[in-house]
């Protein structure tokens, strides 16, 4: 599989338009300042001069794709991305590296949590979660054509290994299907929503998973048909509560006149403890197992209002704790 | 650009389309207000500009060969509006139409407007969208320059101090940044808060060359211009010219007041400012001194 730098260096020698930005963060573009000569531009570590320098190169007709941590692009230059690519709308491609849980133990400066709802919030702003490289690499080709602003969730470098069915923009991609729950998820914890199916699957309990990976535009017609077929829809994301997938979820069944049972697995109004990935996921209750565990305690807990489908959950689930 | 000396009929003629722009400025100071003090600070800038300097017209405003200006205090816009008018980038009698829904021109750079470049507003942008312009002139090898006109107290957002270096690293030397520098910011003098000066040598330890000139006097911004081919030629260094300027220059009733900031003028105080435009009676104002934006 070819790397983001590669597929990202194939495209630009292919289209003079492509302009590769960094504010000195140079993790996934090493290989780029020699490869593309002067269309591989360095500001320093300054983000907002970053964001109007792209909005400058925009102007003359370039897309800029610019790279920097993903809290310091999407909040240190907030205002300049709305203001300078957002209403002109610009064609600028915003690339957050280590989003969510993926800062490890950085600390909470460096925990993008709320970088979803920052961006979806800005007219026209396209925000893609790729689940791993693949994805990502597979997509970007379409990304980079588009002439939409688009803000980019780099993914760990860990595969997924799934084979996806499509690579257009706006599109979810159904990973799995199952009629009591269904968990929708983006980024990084699809693996554990993976491990979390099967074990949920083991006690009975049918799950689905959709990988949702493009916030907005949201495929709302698979993500609803997915609510609409299942018990329970769980939203999981290594993001804050507010703004991300939970309330894109919540906006769009409020307006379609929707009631679901919804259980939220994101952060709750707090940064997430500073440690090693593996560390914060255990610390947080962000494993397959946790997550399982979670989804379980729920439908124990709201048995008293269950419809004929969600008992049948519940029937699953105590005939495995009776056996 | 032009080289030599201004003639006297030239001057003369500038004079004449600056003060025609500052009557636009006032008429656009009632019905709603504008921000006058800016504006009539930078009117000779942009009539200068736009005259002598900027390698562009009404028919090139696509043309990636022109010139580019850029206000990165956008709350001076009337001025430009006025500017923009005069020259036939669109009809005067859109000015009428400020603020109302029916165009587009409202308090900052809208660029719906023909000859405006981008819209600004908020302060200590439009120095790092110019420098992204300015980059690519430079990848493309072309011969344009970039205009960039900033307020003196938006010199004190950062992100106008991240570009200065940013620019001089990239050594951006058909970048030219000019601050109009009336000694206010919003509510207050500028050295009464956040003391300026000395700030060409602050621009000059950022890596740029700089200049000063008195920002209304034409023959002065002939010479100070006529040295920028010069500068281009032997530094590689971006250019900063700091114009002294005075805030609501062409009418002493509002001249270098702290409370002339934001305006909204009755029709008939306009009428009185018109005619102290033209060197009559001083207007005896009435209006809430006053309004904070």
């Amino acid at each position: 599989m070819k790397s983001y730098e590669e597929v990202l260096k194939e495209c630009a020698l292919a289209d003079e338009r492509l302009i590769v930005m960094t504010a000195e963060n140079r993790a996934a573009i090493r290989t780029l300042p020699a490869q593309l000569g002067e269309r591989f531009l360095d500001v320093g570590i300054a983000e907002q001069t970053m964001i109007g320098a792209a909005a400058g190169l925009a102007l003359r007709g370039r897309i800029p794709i610019v790279h920097a941590l993903a809290t310091f692009l999407t909040l240190r230059a907030f205002e300049f991305i709305r203001d300078d690519v957002g209403i002109p709308h610009l064609p600028v491609k915003l690339v957050g590296g280590v989003p969510g849980f993926l800062s490890d133990a950085n600390g909470p400066t460096h925990q993008a949590v709320e970088d979803i709802s920052f961006m979806r919030g800005i007219p026209n702003m396209q925000v893609f979660a790729p689940a791993d490289m693949e994805d990502l690499t597979s997509t970007l080709p379409a990304i980079l054509n588009s002439t939409e602003p688009c803000y980019i969730r780099y993914p760990a470098s860990t595969p997924t290994n799934i084979e996806r069915t499509s690579h257009d923009i706006g599109k979810t991609e159904p990973i799995a299907s199952g009629s009591d729950v269904v968990i929708l998820t983006y980024g990084l914890l699809l693996r554990e929503a993976i491990i979390a199916r099967d074990i949920l699957e083991r006690e009975g309990i049918s799950t689905g998973i959709l990988d949702i990976r493009w916030l907005k535009p949201l495929d709302s017609g698979v993500v609803l048909d997915a609510v609409g077929s299942a018990t329970l829809t769980v939203t999981l994301e290594d993001h804050f509560i507010t703004g991300g997938l939970f309330s894109i979820l919540s906006e769009l069944l409020v307006r379609q006149g929707i009631m679901a049972n919804v259980l939220p697995i994101a952060l709750e109004d707090r940064w997430f403890k500073p440690a090693l990935l593996h560390d914060v996921l255990e610390y947080e209750g962000f494993t397959g197992k946790q997550i399982a565990h979670r989804i379980q305690e729920y439908l124990l807990g709201r048995q008293l209002q269950v419809t004929t489908k969600y008992q049948k959950v519940m029937h699953h689930n105590l005939k495995v704790t009776v056996t | 650009m032009t080289s030599g000396p201004l003639s006297e009929t030239r001057n003369l003629e500038l004079k004449s389309l600056a003060l025609r722009v500052r009557e636009h400025i006032i008429g656009m100071a009632t019905d709603g207000g504008c921000f006058i003090g800016a504006s009539l600070s930078c009117a000779d800038l942009l009539v200068y500009l736009y005259s002598e300097v900027l390698n562009i017209s009404p028919e090139r405003v696509r043309d990636p060969e022109r010139d580019y200006l850029l206000l990165s205090k956008g709350h001076d816009v009337p001025a430009l509006y006025g500017t923009l008018a005069e020259l036939g980038y669109f009809p005067k009698e859109r000015l009428k139409n400020h603020l109302k829904t029916n165009d587009a021109i409202y308090w900052h750079p809208n660029r719906a407007v023909p000859g405006v470049e981008f819209h600004s507003g908020s302060l200590g942008h439009l120095l790092s969208v110019s420098i992204g312009i300015a980059m690519d002139i430079k990848m493309r090898k072309t011969d344009n320059l970039v205009f960039v006109i900033l307020g003196d107290g938006e010199l004190n957002e950062g992100s106008i101090w991240e570009g200065m270096l940013t620019a001089a690293a990239y050594k951006l030397d058909n970048l030219i940044a000019i601050v109009d520098r009336n000694e206010f910011q919003a509510n207050i003098r500028t050295e009464d808060l956040i003391p300026l000066e000395p700030l060409a040598p602050k621009f000059e330890a950022m890596g740029w060359n700089c200049l000063r000139m008195d920002g209304h006097n034409f023959n002065e911004m002939q010479n100070t211009f006529a040295r920028f081919p010069f500068l281009k030629g032997r530094s590689l260094k971006p250019t900063v010219i700091i114009a002294d300027t005075v805030r609501g220059k062409g009418l002493p009733s509002i001249e270098k007041r702290a409370d002339r900031w934001f305006v909204n003028f009755t029709p008939n105080e306009v009428e009185m400012l018109l005619e102290e435009l033209h060197g009559e009676t001083s207007a005896a104002l009435t209006s809430e001194p006053l309004m904070v934006r």
